[in-house]
């Protein structure tokens, strides 16, 4: 989240799309309401804030929004862009904010276009963009060449009313299904946005990530944010619920391919030094009043990171050992990993409080891949669909040759350390209770498998060992290290002083300072672990001084204890709030007072030099038109990889033609149905009892939803002549569930401009491990629903299409 | 009354307000303050917890009690009225993460299933460490890449992956991601994508 939970009470106007959060957040869900009902929020006069949802099903968050849209799944980009359309063609941009706080003025080289759903420097062979084609022109000193009265044919802002003037109302209903009243009405609503007074947050979840499109999905939002002014401010953003208790913390900290620690990008191969790796990674200043904060600092971050990493082994004359970090060949993410398997290049697997099978996408063929692997360990509390594979629905244990490995370990109770919910709050939680049975704490189980590694080279020799040899384990006993020790080596410290850092600014390139996690710095300072600190609404005089909800001494918030993310562009060019009554940050004449800035503290704005207001963006920006996506730099929509339809912008361009395709490329069997075979839209989805799979361990909760399902529009419902509590096979290309059907008019038929077509909707939860699956062992057998679910993912991300794909259903006998 | 928050109704059927008589709650808080001993949190340990479920990050109350056998009971899970993110309400997964924390549903010691066995074999922590451990060095050792085809020096390991996460304390999944990157490990995976 640029904002954070509390922060929604503080909106006019809400937009939730590819999210459920009465049902899957509904403790968050409380400030949503706390908006509704506040008479002074909401558009025009005020009168309560508008939540406007646009989902594919009815649920409990559309029962209390004040316009509910069914919006097939997967064509949120044609409802943003239909959005921004609207925006642009009736003037109701936020004008001096869109001039002097995002790229609308910068001019685009020439070369760059879009035809018939491709744009500039595509190459078919290999499915990708030249993306540097789509740079900005520079001046000599290579900043980018702008035109402030956004006038010049190239410069972002002309291109982009060009782009989206095709996504006029009767486009945006024949891709999404929305009749044109009903997005006439949310456009109008939203169109009042840009006024300086007025503020609207869009909240979006997994069912915007998970497509093909996912990143742009999510773009398109952020730009119709960018263009109403509403980034950085109290009560805006761009807010992602986070489905997991720590995903953020663990993001953060880079449990993911392509990125070290504080969003640092994992080095290239050709990469050969850290001049040659910041030279291609950081962002490049491209306005003589561009901070560049990132890019001028990355080498500071990398360096304090490798000297956390490497220690006395880091050292000026060998780069700081930029070369023990390894360098991926390519993709290395969640398909990448089953695809490898698939292959028989993956050997060994280790799958830490995550189930492979249940989370597919596809896992029949994921458990293909856990089946040709020579070794997979599962550390988690319970048996899950993983650990349990060489036993599960189709599998022979007599011809599984992989060795399965079953760690107990301790759960979030049994020991302390941070989660980081959505909204960048680091909370501290103690050990309640010691482990149960013999379960021990994840990482003092990697702590001592690495040690035993190390031993072996030692004693053995091996392929290169130099990193294991030198990793740093400065910790009391390097097989137990306490969390509060590892929180100190995230924070960072000067080694010439011995004392912690209170802020990154401090970060060094030489080597004389240390920093886990240069985002995290300041959380634990000499004066102590800040995630501790408990002032909250016990006294909300006292603790929320600014009256916003910001409660700066509870827990403490990335970067700086930040409570709204590039709050500089929540104040006009002479820093005034834009809205007196929700200020941000404000100038009061020699420093920025209110949350803490996101900009130079005593930088005053009539300052010639003053910085632009997104210091982390090397146009100081934000960004309408971005060279960073693979897949354009203006969010497009392309149809889902299995869709009922052409894609009626350009149908020879359906789908994206940047997404990677596993099996094609690695000549398998094609697993992707056709409208002919399966005519049905299908989506998956969580229930409020359950969180993924670990639920089906908790029996309370499997007694509030005991059994798989299936939900079904009434008139698909009668064409099938099925009714509530049938049993019914649903079937994709890739393979088939047998649930009961419950039959509902929260779902129902789509006129995608004369074409009709239904939606269901699966619940993800079930499997064949759990409480539930013991009571319907050979029920469960055929609960799996990614095992519906496509093996492609956004092009950028790689995060799989799990909310858009086709299948059948019928009844069974 | 109408303005009695749960924050002031807990402090005012504290210990210290035993004595208050007919109150401004309009009950007899004496009488209250004599059931309360019976409430099975009386004399309770308090820790502070987050839910451990979606990443609202409710804040928990969480209430032990050593036994005479020293051993640590879990007594009751509550939502947290202080925090500004939850103000004490739960959802019915926050509200039942009892039955999350303590389970004899757990996996209490390590389990190995051989290649082509058909059940798990109860086995040691040693047993299982050494043999990991040798099969991370076989595997690394077998996949190593220092120097890729172009010549570039890439020092990674392709023939494993480390997945998971989602569920560790922060500082857990950093330390993870150093010991995997120390391996040379290029395949690592978190819940965020998935």
């Amino acid at each position: 989240m640029t904002n954070h939970w509390r922060d929604i009470k503080n909106s006019d106007l809400i937009l939730i799309n590819g999210a459920n959060p009465a049902e899957a957040h509904p403790v968050g869900f409380q400030w949503f309401m706390r908006a509704k009902l506040d008479p002074q929020r909401g558009p025009g006069n005020g009168g309560g804030a508008k939540i406007i949802h646009a989902d594919p099903r009815f649920s409990r968050t559309s029962a209390v929004a004040d316009i509910y849209l069914r919006i097939r799944t997967g064509t949120d980009v044609a409802y943003f862009g239909g959005l921004i359309n609207y925006v642009l063609q009736h003037n109701l941009h936020h004008a001096e904010y869109v001039t002097h706080y995002t790229n609308a003025s910068f001019i685009v080289k020439e070369g760059y276009g879009f035809t018939d759903g491709l744009f500039a420097a595509y190459d078919p062979e290999h499915r990708a963009y030249d993306t540097k084609a789509w740079g900005y022109e520079l001046d000599e000193q290579g900043f980018a060449k702008r035109d402030m009265t956004l006038q010049h044919p190239r410069c972002v802002f002309q291109l982009m009313k060009q782009h989206y003037a095709r996504y006029t109302p009767e486009m945006v209903s024949r891709i999404t299904g929305i009749p044109q009243d009903d997005f006439l009405k949310v456009a109008q609503l939203v169109g009042q946005m840009g006024r300086p007074d007025k503020v609207m947050t869009i909240v979006y979840a997994v069912g915007l990530t998970h497509h093909t499109t996912g990143g742009q999905l999510i773009r398109s939002g952020a730009v119709l944010q960018l263009l109403l002014g509403n980034i950085g401010r109290p009560g805006g953003g761009m807010n992602a619920e986070r489905g997991h208790a720590n995903i953020q913390g663990n993001t953060d900290h880079a449990i993911s391919w392509e990125i070290l620690p504080g969003y640092l990008a994992i080095p290239s191969p050709g990469e050969r030094t850290l001049d040659d790796y910041v030279r291609e990674k950081a962002p490049k200043k491209l306005d003589p009043n561009a901070w560049n904060f990132f890019g001028t600092n990355y080498r500071k971050f990398m360096v304090s990171l490798l000297k956390a990493w490497y220690g006395d082994a880091a050292t000026k004359e060998n780069d700081f050992a930029f070369n023990y970090i390894p360098k991926p060949a390519g993709n290395s993410s969640w398909m990448s990993i089953y695809d490898q398997a698939l292959k028989g290049k993956m050997e060994g697997v280790i799958l830490s409080g995550m189930t492979a099978t249940s989370i597919g996408p596809d896992s029949n063929q994921v458990l293909q891949a856990l089946a040709n692997l020579k070794w997979l360990v599962v550390m988690d509390a319970f048996p899950t669909t993983s650990s349990e594979f060489w036993h599960g629905p189709g599998m022979d244990p007599a011809k599984i040759q992989t060795e399965v490995f079953l760690l107990p370990c301790t759960h979030w109770i049994e020991k302390d350390g941070t989660f980081v919910n959505s909204g960048r709050w680091v909370q501290w939680k103690d050990q309640v209770i010691p482990p149960q049975g013999e379960a021990r704490h994840d990482h003092w189980i990697l702590a001592d498998l690495f040690h035993r590694v190390k031993q072996l080279y030692e004693r053995e020799g091996g392929a290169f060992p130099d990193p294991v040899m030198h990793l740093t384990m400065n910790y009391k006993d390097p097989l137990r290290p306490e969390l509060d020790e590892i929180a100190q080596e995230i924070n960072g410290k000067n080694l010439v002083t011995g004392k912690r850092l209170a802020t990154f600014a401090a970060l060094k390139d030489d080597g004389t300072t240390i920093a886990g996690d240069w985002i995290y710095t300041g959380h634990y300072p000499e004066s102590g672990n800040l995630t501790k600190r408990r002032e909250g609404v016990q006294d909300p005089q006292k603790n929320d001084p600014t009256g916003m909800g910001f409660y700066p001494n509870w827990a403490w918030s990335w970067p700086l204890n930040r409570r709204v993310m590039y709050n500089r562009a929540s104040a006009d060019l002479q820093g005034r709030p834009w809205d007196p009554k929700r200020p941000g940050i404000q100038w009061n004449g020699h420093r920025w007072v209110g949350d803490v800035p996101d900009y130079p503290p005593t930088m005053s704005p009539s300052d010639p030099k003053a910085w632009l207001p997104f210091i982390m963006t090397g146009e100081g920006t934000g960004r309408l038109f971005s060279s960073t996506m693979i897949d354009g730099p203006f969010p497009e929509h392309y149809e889902p990889v299995e869709s009922p339809i052409e894609n009626p912008l350009h149908p020879r361009v359906s789908s994206s033609p940047v997404a990677f395709l596993y099996d094609k490329a690695a000549g398998r069997p094609n697993r992707f149905g056709t409208a002919e075979e399966f005519p049905i839209i299908a989506t998956t989805y969580r229930l409020t009892e359950h969180e993924h799979y670990i639920t089906q361990q908790v029996p309370h909760l499997v007694q509030l939803q005991p059994e798989a399902f299936v939900e079904l529009p009434e008139g698909l419902a009668r064409e099938k002549g099925i009714k509530t509590g049938d049993m019914v096979r649903v079937r994709s290309k890739r393979g088939e569930i047998r649930v009961r059907a419950i039959v509902t008019r929260r779902l129902g038929q789509l006129d995608l401009g004369g074409t009709k077509v239904y939606q269901i909707g699966i619940p993800i939860h079930w499997g064949f491990v759990g409480v539930s699956a013991e009571l319907f062992p050979e029920k469960s057998q055929h609960w799996l629903a990614n095992s519906l679910t496509p093996f492609v993912g956004d092009a950028n991300a790689r995060t799989p299409e799990f909310k858009a794909f086709l299948v059948n259903v019928e009844k069974m006998a | 009354m109408a303005t009695l928050t749960r924050r002031d109704f807990l402090k005012l059927t504290g210990v210290s307000v035993g004595t208050l008589a007919l109150s401004e709650l309009g009950f007899d808080l004496a009488r209250a303050a004599e059931v309360r001993q019976t409430l099975r949190i009386a004399g309770a340990t308090q820790s502070h917890s987050i839910c451990p479920y979606c990443a609202v990050g409710c804040s928990l109350i969480a209430y032990t009690r050593k036994e005479p056998d020293g051993s640590v009971k879990l007594l009751q899970i509550e939502g947290d009225p202080d925090s500004p993110v939850n103000e004490g309400r739960l959802c019915p997964k926050g509200a039942t993460a009892m039955q999350l924390a303590t389970s004899n549903r757990r996996v209490e010691q390590p389990l190995y299933r051989a290649p082509g066995a058909s059940s798990w074999q109860k086995v040691s922590w040693d047993f299982v460490l050494d043999k990991l451990a040798r099969n991370i060095k076989a595997t690394r050792d077998r996949t190593f890449v220092t120097t890729d085809a172009a010549g570039h020096v890439v020092n990674r390991c392709e023939g494993m992956a480390f997945a998971g996460g989602a569920a560790f304390s922060s500082e857990e999944g950093y330390f993870a991601v150093k010991v995997m990157r120390g391996l040379g490990v290029v395949f690592i995976e978190q819940q965020a994508r998935v």
